[in-house]
């Protein structure tokens, strides 16, 4: 009686141990394939479903390719991790559209090709916008579009408190168009100051527009542009939340209607349409006059290394198709992007007016891993943010800590 | 026939074998071999990297903000602990007698439990926003200033940690609840009829009879709180300036906060934290047993 279910528990037992054993080899070739017709693609959009012009536009650059494409979308902050795991187990992606000042840790890892090595061509793509994917002497990828920051406004805020938005054209005037709106009761400007990536990318175009340069960060540019910052919240033009404000969380309180000014994105286009209320957009001003160089947004398609030449040459097929200035504008009209092709640029500016004042913004805007900085300009950002927060916060002055981010800047690796 | 059983015995023992090696082991020796070594963002993808014995654990110890990062973990850990035993216990007494509607509410207590965290810190975030937060507004209705709870370096910590402490006591509640229905009735008649009040009863009967219980709570609570680190990444992300930074923040901070990772000190502040909760548990099998021989 008691033998057969002792056997039966046991080629249960073993099986199981067996499926415990094999678990592990079993991952090779759910992401890049070698040789068979289908192809992977990740992206960062995962707001775009399968119904969505983006995987339209997918489809065709892969039938015009002659293989399949399976596309995989993540979080943008996921996507990095992803991708250097992936490779380390081989199953890199084939076609890979990330955010751009990823693209140097990337090329620094082996990860990504160069386009001389797997034939994609940047020349139609604006010099400053490919900039951000140059480090050593290679250019990894081909910007699909580009984003950045500006100064969303409320128009009827601005009406009330007689404020002329044509008229800011430096921090000067910006700072007495803030005077006039908190005496009027409403609110300044909100901004994002997070102690992450965001914080940095919403500080930039100040700090450039002081003439500040990240391989100095404590220069008296730069202590100019945080006390800035510092003494809007201490004026109480802008709200003490933007310490812990993320650009989502900032936008939120603009589009209550309290607020003159936001400092946020491209991407918010679509949003600031639904506010409510009616908007303008004017250029970050920088410090002296002029337009404020703003760090540039949005993501380049690039070609993660097989180690075949066959599979990495179709990649670029389909990379050089999805960045092709007419596929794209498909692309940046979906994600309300600027085109990263000048010629492209001023078609959109034919169909959208308003789009000048992004357009604009865009050629003035600057890579944050540029100037050759690569990978260096992580282990600057973080510094960087860092500091922010403390003098937001009142815990330092701004020399103080500015002097401490150049020496965690310049320590690290 | 006995060589066949021992072949049994080991063949019963394989699948936990496998479990603990695959899920267990591999993954800690993993994350050891990760911190003794200095990984760049290219070795870590094409492997080679450079066995350098401790020296991320150096770099990380010698690092202001780790020291910073402790003097965190201990506060936020003890804080939440001694918050949450507390009112988990006087929850449970309170429980313990039967009136109408006592299950209903028990239930309701349960629910930061059973809530997401992503749903809950979002909600505590929102609450404690200085500008539009629900707390500021009922605090300027009894014309108290507002209160930078998130923002502001000297109260992020404070609030993380209430948010904690709301989250770990359903958790304290329900194992303390379960922990005084085994104290035996008969206990308590002893003691009702040798005149004790409600206090001493407490005291005497109660606290003494639950130490077994207590104990494994607050072992459990402290290596759930050691590595808690959704509420505060969602909360506050550590900051600002790194004043709600705690180790298990500080860890993902090195990891994954930052477009370049740096694998080695993170591995390396995981490993530290690995080992607090290794030696916290170790004291606790130690204690028992000494009250076991007792």
């Amino acid at each position: 009686m008691l033998r057969i279910p002792i056997a039966r528990r046991l080629t249960i037992v073993l099986i199981a141990a067996g499926l415990a054993a094999c678990a592990c080899s079993s991952q090779a070739g759910d992401g890049g394939s070698k040789d068979s017709g289908t192809y992977s693609l990740w992206d960062p959009y995962p707001q775009f479903d399968n119904g969505s012009e983006w995987v339209k536009v997918i489809d065709n650059c892969g039938t015009q390719a002659g293989v399949k494409i399976t596309r995989q979308a993540y979080d943008t902050t996921d996507l990095t991790n992803k991708v250097l795991l992936a490779a380390q187990q081989h199953t890199a992606p084939n076609v890979l559209v990330v955010d751009n000042p990823v693209v140097s840790t990337l090329a620094d890892a082996g990860v990504v090709l160069s386009n001389k090595d797997s034939g994609l061509a940047a020349a139609e793509a604006a010099p400053n916008l490919v900039a951000a994917a140059q480090t050593g002497g290679q250019t990894y990828g081909v910007p699909i579009g580009a984003n950045t920051l500006a100064l969303y406004y409320n128009k009827a805020v601005l009406r009330t408190a007689g404020v002329d938005p044509a008229a800011i054209t430096d921090w000067a005037s910006l700072d007495a168009a803030l005077a006039k709106v908190t005496a009027a009761g409403k609110k300044g400007i909100t901004f994002s100051a997070i102690g992450t990536e965001e914080g940095t990318f919403q500080f930039l175009p100040w700090f450039w527009g002081a003439g500040a340069q990240l391989t100095s960060l404590s220069s008296p540019e730069a202590a100019s542009s945080l006390d800035l910052w510092k003494s809007w919240l201490d004026r109480k033009y802008a709200p003490n939340s933007v310490i812990g404000n993320t650009q989502t969380t900032s936008w939120q309180e603009f589009a209550t209607g309290e607020y003159a000014f936001a400092e946020n994105g491209t991407w918010q286009r679509a949003n600031a349409a639904k506010a409510g209320f009616e908007y303008g957009v004017i250029p970050i001003p920088a410090r002296n006059g002029g337009v404020a160089p703003a760090p540039t947004g949005g993501e380049f398609v690039t070609v993660p290394v097989q180690g075949d030449k066959g599979t990495e040459t179709t990649a670029a097929k389909i990379a050089n198709c999805l960045v092709s200035p007419d596929t794209a504008l498909t692309t940046d009209t979906a994600l309300t992007y600027v085109s990263a092709v000048p010629a492209v640029q001023e078609r959109q500016i034919a169909a959208q007016p308003d789009l000048k004042v992004w357009v604009d913004a865009v050629k003035a805007a600057k890579g944050r891993t540029s100037d050759g900085l690569g990978t260096r300009y992580p282990r600057i950002s973080q510094p960087l943010w860092t500091a922010v927060q403390a003098v937001l916060t009142g815990s330092k002055s701004s020399a103080d800590a500015l002097s401490a981010a150049q020496a965690a800047a310049a320590s690290a690796k | 026939m006995q060589l066949r059983r021992q072949l049994v015995g080991w063949a019963f023992l394989l699948p936990l074998l496998a479990y603990l090696l695959l899920s267990y082991a591999y993954p800690l020796l993993t994350n050891l071999d990760l911190s003794l070594r200095d990984n760049t963002i290219r070795t870590f993808v094409h492997g080679g990297a450079p066995f350098v014995g401790f020296a991320n654990y150096a770099a990380v110890f010698a690092d202001p903000a780790f020291g910073t990062a402790v003097l965190h973990t201990v506060v936020f850990t003890l804080v939440s602990l001694v918050f949450q035993y507390a009112a988990g216990l006087a929850l449970a007494v309170f429980f313990t007698r039967s009136f109408p509607l006592s299950a209903t509410l028990r239930a309701l207590f349960l629910v930061p439990w059973l809530l997401p965290l992503i749903v809950s810190a979002s909600t505590w975030a929102w609450m404690l926003n200085s500008e539009a937060g629900v707390v500021n507004a009922v605090l300027a209705a009894f014309g108290v200033d507002k209160v930078d709870w998130l923002t502001s370096p000297n109260w992020s910590l404070v609030s993380v940690t209430v948010a904690n402490i709301w989250i770990g006591i359903p958790f304290n509640l329900v194992v303390l609840h379960s922990g005084l229905r085994n104290i035996p009735a008969e206990v308590y008649e002893a003691s009702a009829l040798d005149g004790a009040n409600g206090w001493q009863t407490f005291w005497r009967i109660t606290f003494p009879m639950l130490r077994p219980v207590s104990g494994i709570t607050l072992l459990l609570g402290l290596v759930y709180t050691l590595k808690v680190f959704d509420i505060i990444w969602i909360m506050t992300r550590g900051g600002p300036s790194g004043a709600s930074t705690t180790l298990a923040v500080k860890s993902y901070e090195l990891g994954f906060g930052n477009m370049l990772p740096r694998f080695g000190p993170s591995a390396a502040v995981g490993n530290v934290l690995i080992l607090v909760a290794m030696v916290a548990g170790i004291c606790y099998v130690r204690v028992q047993r000494h009250q076991e021989e007792a």
